[in-house]
């Protein structure tokens, strides 16, 4: 008894927590422009490397500081936030609607398909996803679209592999037979019956791959392979401050703090919705 | 029987490079931009163009170019680099040492680290130990490498500077080596000196890969150990006297290492593929911050080598993982 109480109560708090966090992140995203102290683009060189506002040399209005250019810091991560939620939002999905479709089918219908499906998979499995991401977006041409297009293409393969696991073990189950013999088609059976019970999953997974994704484009940003130089991207400010580190570190600890919350909360949150809506756990 | 299964387990290996190859080769071709056109200073004439691509072999069709490529693999011909103008199989094996002496050594330190906390861990089960040990294990596996590393930097490159922060070895230093593998050779020559600063350069990139594969070794241990101390021997050992300590690193260790050792070999392969960036971020010449410069300077025959050594190594560490695993699994050896 004890063990269960302890069990749902755990999740919620992560629950709350982590949804709190993402909530605060993505209303300063959209926001960004009404409340970002600074232009994030303006640079100013007699305001370069200011320290954050409790230490000595500050400026009223730089809050978290300025980089080697001048670039107001907070201003930076909160536009920054709008291109890292718009490629979570987008590349999760797009590679969540693929790689559960071929994992749904290659587990529950098995043979050909599964065999093909899979043997795909393996050899995605072989590439370094970082590596591969990096060739992605080196041949696509730098930009948003095709970091979101380079992370669906390269990461569809976690949701295939959980899906078709778990599609598999449901098709073997008694009442998909059970539906099977009262006449439903397989397709139908497929959809309205084994997809809910993999829900769960999906989502939690979702939600995993949304702090992969701002994790990827972090990297590609930092690699300058992202978008334009410029633009405020986590990992653009990210890669300043590994550069500076010993005259300004607040350059990178700020948008290392961000990111690591960030990634943290993702994941935490789509464990936490797992736990709530497991069919098994509830 | 096991030589049959390692031999339909070596035919899906070279189906799995052939699609590889197959797959890069396609990215590189659709990439826009013409890698001739690059090499060649602007103005050049349309002939000196057309006798380039004849050169490469890019006035071929695209099936061609695959085979002559794919026969070239085969005989050991990955071709020449366009940035760096050196044949692409020595460029890879001059900077693959580096990436392997890397790996495996975060390998290393991610058991140091994990297979204890795992003992400790069972050994202390239902305890705040264990719950303690829970929740780092929990926030080293959400934190991914790219992040590790760039915290590592900030505590012991900036903080408590007390390992080096980019780069392999001292530049200031003369190498006595004949081969690529400093580490292993500064051992072997006992050049302890030598061994101090690779190691220093080394540490860090190599905890950063090591800490989320940690994670896992102690938290799959940790469970399969749990479960193999509720059972009829480990009780029995406990009645005979040994203590709890004893009766994990005597019984349940070696029964509980099987199925975590399935799971290491997957992600050791993650690992291996985590050098890319790390590499990177600690300016480690290794391959994979080769790599990267390839892909800036769109170097497709440097490119398309570094890719399918990567994915030889992936194949090869799964393939390892599958023979060891029929090795010690009493089933599989006597089945």
């Amino acid at each position: 008894m004890d063990d269960v109480r302890l069990r749902s109560r755990a999740p919620n708090a992560r629950l709350w927590l982590a949804g709190g966090w993402l909530s605060l992140l993505l209303a300063a995203a959209i926001l960004a422009p009404l409340i970002a102290p600074q232009d994030p683009l303006a640079q100013d060189l007699m305001f370069e490397r200011l320290p954050p506002f409790w230490m000595q040399g500050s400026e009223p209005g730089f809050w978290l500081g300025t980089d080697s250019l001048g670039r107001d810091l907070l201003s930076r991560l909160i536009f920054g936030a709008r291109i890292a939620f718009i490629v979570a939002f987008a590349a999760a999905t797009a590679a969540c609607l693929a790689g559960s479709t071929l994992g749904l089918v290659a587990g529950y219908f098995g043979g050909w398909a599964d065999r093909i499906i899979s043997r795909i998979v393996d050899v995605w499995m072989a590439f370094p996803p970082v590596l591969f991401a990096i060739l992605l977006v080196a041949v696509l041409g730098t930009g948003l679209h095709s970091v979101i297009i380079a992370i669906a293409v390269i990461d569809w393969t976690r949701f295939c592999r959980v899906v078709r696991a778990e599609a598999m073990v449901q098709s073997r189950m008694d009442y998909v037979e059970n539906a099977r013999i009262a006449g439903f088609g397989r397709m139908g059976i497929m959809l309205r019956e084994v997809l809910p019970n993999v829900l769960p999953s999906i989502v939690a997974l979702l939600s995993l791959e949304m702090g992969i994704a701002v994790i990827v484009e972090a990297i590609l940003s930092f690699v300058n392979l992202s978008i334009s130089t410029d633009a405020p991207t986590w990992g653009g400010i990210i890669a300043e401050g590994r550069l500076s580190i010993h005259q300004a570190w607040w350059v990178l600890v700020f948008p290392l703090v961000t990111l690591f919350l960030t990634v943290l909360s993702f994941s935490q949150f789509g464990e936490g919705l797992k736990d709530r809506y497991d069919p098994v756990l509830r | 029987m096991i030589l049959q299964r390692l031999l339909a387990r070596l035919l899906t290996m070279l189906i799995t490079l052939f699609g590889v190859a197959v797959v890069v080769f396609v990215v590189i071709r659709v990439a826009p931009g013409d890698p001739i056109a690059m090499m060649l200073p602007p103005g050049a004439s349309d002939d000196d163009i057309l006798r380039l691509r004849t050169l490469y072999g890019l006035d071929k069709t695209l099936v061609e170019q695959f085979f002559i490529w794919l026969g070239g693999v085969a005989r050991g011909d990955f071709g020449t680099s366009i940035s760096l103008r050196q044949d692409v199989l020595s460029l890879v094996l001059n900077r693959l040492p580096a990436t392997l002496e890397l790996a495996i050594f975060a390998l290393l330190m991610a058991l140091a680290i994990g297979v204890p906390l795992a003992v400790l861990g069972a050994r202390e089960r239902g305890t705040a130990v264990e719950a303690g040990i829970d929740v780092a294990n929990g926030a080293a596996l959400s934190i991914p490498d790219f992040l590790w590393g760039l915290v590592l930097i900030l505590l012991f490159g900036v903080l408590v500077p007390v390992f080096e922060i980019s780069g392999r070895v001292s530049p200031r230093l003369e190498l006595p080596f004949a081969t690529q593998f400093y580490l292993f050779e500064s051992i072997f020559r006992l050049r302890f000196d030598l061994m101090k600063d690779l190691l220093s350069h080394m540490f860090m990139p190599a905890l950063a890969l090591a800490l989320p594969l940690a994670a896992i070794v102690s938290q799959l241990l940790k469970q399969s150990l749990k479960e193999i101390l509720d059972l009829d021997y480990a009780v029995l050992a406990r009645v005979k006297g040994f203590s709890e300590t004893q009766v994990i690193l005597r019984d349940a260790l070696k029964n509980a290492a099987l199925p975590t050792l399935t799971l290491v070999g997957v992600q050791f392969t993650f690992l291996i593929g985590g050098t890319v960036i790390v590499e990177r971020l600690f300016s480690y010449e290794g391959l994979g911050n080769m790599a990267i410069d390839a892909v800036i300077n769109r170097d497709l025959p440097l490119i398309q080598g570094i890719v399918l050594v990567f994915a030889l190594l992936f194949v090869l560490v799964n393939l390892a993982v599958d023979i060891t695993y029929a090795l010690l699994n009493p089933r599989l050896r006597h089945g």
